[in-house]
C-alpha cells in the first residue's frame, strides 16, 4: 500500500458509510459487553435483516464511550441520538424510532456535563469506530500519520516534533516523552526496540485496557512511529493476561496491520521494516517498572534491577529500549498530524494536552474520562462526576492508585497536573481517580494501598519486602484500633526508609497512601490510638508490647 | 546456561504423554524458537490447554527450553496468574481493585467464605467451586464486580453472587446426577 | 588485541580525595581506601545486584541514594559514605531482617561467624524497633550434606548466583515474591531430591548466615570457607 492507495481507501471508505442512513454503535467494551450488549447487538442486527433495511442501517459493535456506569451504550449516527441503560428487548423500538423521534425512555443527554466537560485526543474515536475493522479506522484518517513521518520527516524530525510537544509519559511518572526518544535515537546499536506497556496494574485504573479495546491502531501507529523515530525493528506490545478482550482485538489489529502493509516489512512503500509481538503479562504490578517489564519480556521473574544503565542505553537482550506506556503512543498519531505546537496548545504551561482517568468510587458517573491537564479535581468530580450519591459527603480523591494519595476537599480547586499533584503528595499516576465518600475510613484505604504493595513487592530489596510488610502490620493495628503513639513514630521511620532506600518505584513509591493521608486526615490516625479507646481495651492490648 | 534451545537439536524431548494438547504447548515453544525467554509464553500454552501448572508440565518447558528448573519453578511462583493447582469445575474471581473496595468488594469475598467455606484461592472440597481473586478487572464502572466461568458480573449483593453461585454449581451437578 | 586503556577519574569519598579507573564502582575506590561500606547481597566473584541497600551512599547534586556497589565512579563525584542519615538507614535495614526471619544467635551454627550477627554488632545495633514477623519457616534436612533453614535465610541470593555463575549448575533459585519469597532447589523439591546440585558446597560457603550448613555442626562450630570464591576465581583465571 502506498500512501496514495491509503487516502484513496480512506475516502472510499467514508463515502461507503455516508450513504447509509444510518450507523448504530453498540458498545462492546469490557464493561457494555458485562451488560449485555452483545445480546443487543445480535438482536438489532436480526432485527435489521428481517425488516429488509441491510442497506441504509449498519449495526456495529464500538469501543468505550465513557460513562459505564450508564451501560450498555447505543448511539445513533450521524443523528447524533445516544441511549443508556438498553437492553435487547429495547431494539424493535430503537429501529422503530429511526424515522421518528428517539426513544425517550432510554435516551441519554448528550449535553451532560459528563460529556461537554470533556477534550477527546486519545479517546477520538473510542465509541465511534468498530475496533475489528482496520479500515474504519482508516477511514478517520488513520495511519496517515505514520505516512507523513516516512514520507515527509526525518526520524529527527520526528523526535523535534515530540519535543515541540510537551508531551510526558502517560504511565504516571510524567518523564518528557520527546527527550526519552531522544536518548534511544541516539543510542548506537545493530538492534533497538520498542516496548509498548500495557501491563495496567493499577487497581481501579482501565485507561489502557478501554484504549486497546477501542481503538488498538492507534496504538500501533504510534509505536510503529516510535520505531521509526529511533530506528527500532522490532517491538513489543506487552498486555495483561486478565485482558482477553484486549488481546483478542490487538491480535486482529496486528493481522490486519500486516495484511496492509501498514506493519512488517517495506511499511508503505518505504524502505521502513517494523514488526510487532504481543507479550503477555502474568499479573504483576512491578512489571509496570520498566527494568522489570524487561526482565518478564525476557522471560524472567519480574524483578527490577538498579538503574543507571537506563533501558534507553541498557535494555532488552542489552540493547537500546524505548518503553512506553499505551496512552503515551495513542497521543503520537495525532501529534504528528497535527504537529507538536497544536498539542503544546492544550493544557498548562507544563504539562501539554489531555489524560485520560479512571473515574471511579462514590461518585454518580463512574466511567472513562479525558480531560485537558489544568482541569480544577472539582470539575472532575462534581462536574463530570455528577459529585457524590445522595445522602453522602464527599471526603477525599484518591489519584495514582498504590503510589498516590488521597486528596482532601479544601485542596479540590487545585489543578490536574504533573506537579500540582506531587506537591499534594500524590502523583498523577496512570490514571485512576477514586472519590471517597464519608464512609470510607482514610487509615483503611491506607492499609488497602499497603496490602497491595506488599503482595505485589517482588521481594529482591529489603526496605520494600519487609518495610511493606511491617508498615502493613502497624496500620492493622490501627484499623483494630490497638495502636500506640510508638506505632505513629515507627510508621513514620518506615515511610521514610522505604520511600527512600527502595531499589524501584514500587517501594520508593509505597509510603505515598500512608503520607498523604497523615498530612490530610492525622486526626483519623489519632483517634484509633489505643490511648484513646476505653480503658479495659487499653489495658487488654498492653500485654502483647514488647 | 545454555544461550539456545535444545530442543530443535539432537536430544529432543517426548512430550510427557501422548496427550494431544501437548501439540499446542510444543507449537508455541517451536514459534519463539525454543528459546529460554519464551518460557511465560509457554508457561501461559500449558496453563490454557491443561488448567494448572503441575509438575511434568513444568519439567517439559525446563527441559524443552534448556531453562534451569528451579528458574522456571521461580518464574511460574511469581506471577499470580499462574496456578499450580488444579482448579474446580466453576470459578469466582472477585475483584479487589481499589473502586471495588470501595463499594464492599470484602463483603462478597466473605459471604463466599461463609457459604462454601473456602477461602481465596481455594477449591471446595468436591471439587465444584474454586475462589480466586484478580486485583483489578477493569470494569470499575460495574463496581463491585466479579467473573463467574469467564462472565462478567458487575453491581453484585452478597445474596445475588451466592444465588448465581449457586446455580452454577447446582446446574452442573445436576447433569452430573443424569 | 591491544586493551584501550581505561580512564582516570578523581572524586572524593567523605571528604577524602581518591583516584579511581573509570570501570570501578564506587564500593571497589571505598574499599581500595580503606574506607568501610556496609553490605549483605554483595560478594566479590559473583554479580551485584543492588538488592540490600546497605550501601547506599549520598552523591552530592543528586537527591537520590545510591547503591555503592553498581554505580561508578565519575569525574569530580562527592561521595558521603558515612552520615547520620545513612547510618540510621543501614541500622533500620538490618533490624528488619531481624524481625523479618527467626534469627536466634545463641542456637545458631554460625554464631560468631556470621555476617549479619557482625553487622549488627558493627552497626550498634542493640535492639530490634520493629514488630518481629515471626514468619512460619521450615528446615529442609534432606540433603546428605547440608542443611537449609529457611529460618535464618536472608534473601541476598548469594547461593543462588554462585549456583549459576561459577558452579553453573543454577540449582537454586527463588520461588514466591515478597516476604512469601523463599530460596529452593530445582522444583521447590526437597535439595536431598534435587537432580542438579553437584553437592559442592559453594553455597554453603559464601550464605552470610547459618541458612546454610554442614550436617552435624554444633553451635559456633559452622565456619564459612570465605577464602574459597576467591581462591577459585583466581584460579580459574590462571587456567584460561
Amino acid at each position: 500500500m502506498t500512501p496514495e492507495e491509503l487516502s484513496e481507501l480512506a475516502v472510499a471508505e467514508r463515502q461507503r458509510l455516508d450513504r447509509l442512513a444510518h450507523q448504530i454503535n453498540v458498545c462492546t467494551a469490557t464493561a457494555c459487553h458485562a451488560s449485555g450488549s452483545e445480546a443487543i447487538k445480535t438482536r438489532l442486527t436480526a432485527e435489521v435483516r428481517e425488516r429488509g433495511i441491510s442497506g441504509q442501517c449498519l449495526i456495529r459493535g464500538v469501543g468505550c464511550r465513557g460513562l459505564c456506569t450508564n451501560g450498555p451504550m447505543v448511539s445513533v449516527e450521524p443523528q447524533g441520538v445516544l441511549y443508556q441503560h438498553v437492553t435487547a428487548d429495547d431494539a424493535p423500538a430503537l429501529l422503530d424510532s429511526l424515522a421518528s423521534e428517539p426513544v425517550s425512555h432510554i435516551q441519554a443527554p448528550t449535553d451532560d456535563p459528563f460529556y461537554t466537560r470533556q477534550h477527546r485526543i486519545v479517546l477520538e474515536h473510542a465509541g465511534e469506530i468498530d475496533p475489528e475493522q482496520i479500515t474504519e479506522y482508516i477511514a478517520v484518517g488513520g495511519y496517515q500519520a505514520l505516512a507523513k513521518a516516512l514520507y515527509e520527516m526525518s526520524p529527527a524530525d520526528v523526535v523535534d516534533e515530540l519535543t515541540t510537544s510537551g508531551l510526558r509519559g502517560r504511565g504516571g511518572a510524567g518523564f518528557p516523552t520527546g527527550l526519552k526518544w531522544r536518548t534511544v535515537a541516539k543510542a548506537l546499536s545493530d538492534r533497538k526496540f520498542v516496548i509498548c506497556n500495557g501491563d495496567e496494574g493499577d487497581p481501579g485504573a482501565f485507561m489502557d485496557r478501554s484504549v486497546l479495546e477501542s481503538d488498538p491502531h492507534r496504538v500501533l501507529e504510534g509505536m510503529a512511529i516510535a520505531a521509526y523515530a529511533v530506528g527500532a525493528h522490532e517491538g513489543f506490545l506487552y498486555v495483561r493476561a486478565e485482558y482477553p478482550l484486549a488481546i483478542k482485538r490487538l491480535t486482529t489489529a496486528i493481522r490486519q496491520a500486516r495484511q496492509r502493509n501498514l506493519l512488517g516489512d517495506a511499511i508503505l512503500g518505504t524502505p521502513f521494516t517494523f514488526h510487532v509481538e504481543i507479550r503477555l503479562g502474568a499479573g504483576a504490578f512491578v512489571c509496570g517498572e520498566e527494568t522489570a517489564l524487561i526482565a518478564s519480556i525476557e522471560g524472567e521473574r519480574g524483578s527490577p534491577r538498579p538503574r543507571p544503565p537506563y533501558p534507553a542505553e541498557v535494555g532488552l537482550w542489552g540493547r537500546p529500549t524505548l518503553i512506553n506506556n499505551v496512552e503515551t503512543l495513542a497521543n503520537i498519531a495525532p501529534i504528528i498530524k497535527n504537529g507538536g505546537a497544536w498539542f503544546a496548545g492544550i493544557g498548562t504551561e507544563k504539562s501539554k494536552g489531555t489524560k485520560v482517568f479512571a473515574l471511579t468510587g462514590q461518585v454518580k458517573n463512574t466511567g472513562l474520562i479525558e480531560v485537558p491537564m489544568g482541569i480544577s479535581l472539582r470539575e472532575i468530580v462534581f462536574d463530570i462526576g455528577g459529585g457524590v450519591p445522595e445522602g453522602r459527603s464527599f471526603k477525599a480523591v484518591q489519584t495514582g492508585g498504590p503510589s498516590g494519595g488521597c486528596i482532601p476537599d479544601e485542596l479540590l480547586d487545585s489543578s490536574v497536573d504533573y506537579e500540582s499533584l506531587t506537591r499534594l503528595g500524590s502523583i498523577m499516576g496512570s490514571g485512576g481517580m477514586i472519590v471517597m465518600d464519608n464512609t470510607s475510613s482514610m487509615v483503611e484505604v491506607a492499609r488497602y494501598f499497603m496490602e497491595f504493595s506488599m503482595t505485589e513487592s517482588c521481594g529482591k530489596c529489603i526496605p520494600c519486602r519487609v518495610g511493606t510488610a511491617e508498615m502493613h502490620g502497624i496500620l492493622t493495628r490501627f484499623c483494630e484500633k490497638r495502636a500506640t503513639e510508638r506505632d505513629l513514630a515507627l510508621l513514620e521511620q518506615l515511610c521514610d526508609l522505604t520511600r527512600h532506600a527502595s531499589l524501584c518505584g514500587l517501594g520508593q513509591s509505597a509510603p505515598n497512601p500512608i503520607l498523604s493521608t497523615l498530612r490530610y486526615f492525622k486526626q483519623e490516625y489519632l483517634a484509633a490510638l489505643e490511648s484513646n479507646q476505653p480503658e479495659e481495651v487499653g489495658a487488654a492490648a498492653e500485654e502483647g508490647r514488647s | 546456561m545454555p544461550s539456545v534451545g535444545t530442543k530443535a537439536g539432537t536430544n529432543a524431548i517426548a512430550a510427557p504423554t501422548d496427550d494431544k494438547r501437548w501439540r499446542v504447548v510444543d507449537a508455541t515453544m517451536r514459534r519463539h524458537g525454543y528459546r529460554p525467554a519464551a518460557l511465560i509464553e509457554a508457561l501461559h500454552s500449558v496453563q490454557e490447554s491443561f488448567g494448572c501448572l503441575d509438575e511434568p508440565g513444568l519439567q517439559y518447558v525446563a527441559a524443552s527450553l534448556g531453562v534451569p528448573l528451579s528458574r522456571v519453578f521461580g518464574v511460574a511462583t511469581f506471577y499470580h496468574y499462574f496456578s499450580l493447582k488444579p482448579q474446580g469445575d466453576h470459578t469466582c474471581v472477585v475483584c479487589t481493585g481499589t473502586a471495588c473496595y470501595i463499594k464492599e468488594s470484602p463483603a462478597l469475598l466473605r459471604a463466599i467464605e461463609a457459604e462454601f467455606g473456602i477461602a481465596n484461592g481455594e477449591t471446595t472440597p468436591d471439587g465444584s467451586l474454586s475462589l480466586l481473586t484478580a486485583r483489578c478487572l477493569g470494569t470499575c464502572g460495574l463496581a463491585p464486580a466479579a467473573v463467574l466461568d469467564g462472565d462478567v458480573a458487575g453491581r453484585l449483593q452478597p445474596a445475588e453472587l451466592l444465588e448465581r453461585l449457586h446455580q452454577l454449581v447446582g446446574a452442573a451437578k445436576e447433569v452430573a446426577a443424569r | 588485541m591491544t586493551v584501550p586503556p581505561a580512564r582516570i577519574r578523581t572524586l572524593t569519598i567523605d571528604g577524602k580525595d581518591v583516584g579511581a579507573r573509570e570501570d570501578e564502582t564506587i564500593l571497589d575506590v571505598a574499599r581500595e581506601n580503606g574506607i568501610w561500606i556496609p553490605t549483605l547481597c554483595q560478594m566479590t566473584g559473583l554479580s551485584n545486584i543492588g538488592a540490600c541497600r546497605l550501601c547506599l551512599v549520598e552523591v552530592a547534586g543528586s537527591t537520590k541514594l545510591q547503591p555503592a556497589c553498581v554505580t561508578r565512579v565519575e569525574e569530580g563525584m562527592q561521595v558521603t559514605a558515612h552520615s547520620d542519615r545513612l547510618a540510621e538507614y543501614r541500622k533500620m535495614i538490618v533490624e528488619l531482617l531481624f524481625a523479618e526471619g527467626n534469627h536466634i544467635c545463641s542456637v545458631c551454627v554460625t554464631n560468631g561467624h556470621c555476617d549479619l550477627q557482625w553487622l549488627a554488632q558493627r552497626l550498634e545495633i542493640d535492639h530490634i524497633r520493629f514488630p518481629y514477623l515471626y514468619g512460619k519457616r521450615s528446615v529442609d534436612a534432606s540433603h546428605e550434606r547440608f542443611v537449609l533453614d529457611h529460618n535464618r535465610c536472608v534473601l541476598c541470593t548469594r547461593c543462588v548466583r554462585v549456583c549459576d555463575e561459577v558452579e553453573g549448575a543454577h540449582t537454586w533459585d527463588i520461588m514466591g515474591r515478597g516476604t512469601n519469597a523463599r530460596v529452593i532447589t530445582d522444583l521447590a523439591q526437597p535439595w536431598g531430591e534435587s537432580t542438579s546440585c553437584t553437592s559442592c558446597g559453594k553455597c554453603v560457603s559464601v550464605c552470610p548466615t547459618g541458612a546454610l550448613f554442614e550436617q552435624g555442626k554444633a553451635v559456633t562450630e559452622m565456619v564459612k570457607h570465605r577464602e574459597l570464591l576467591p581462591m577459585l576465581l583466581t584460579m580459574r583465571g590462571r587456567q584460561r
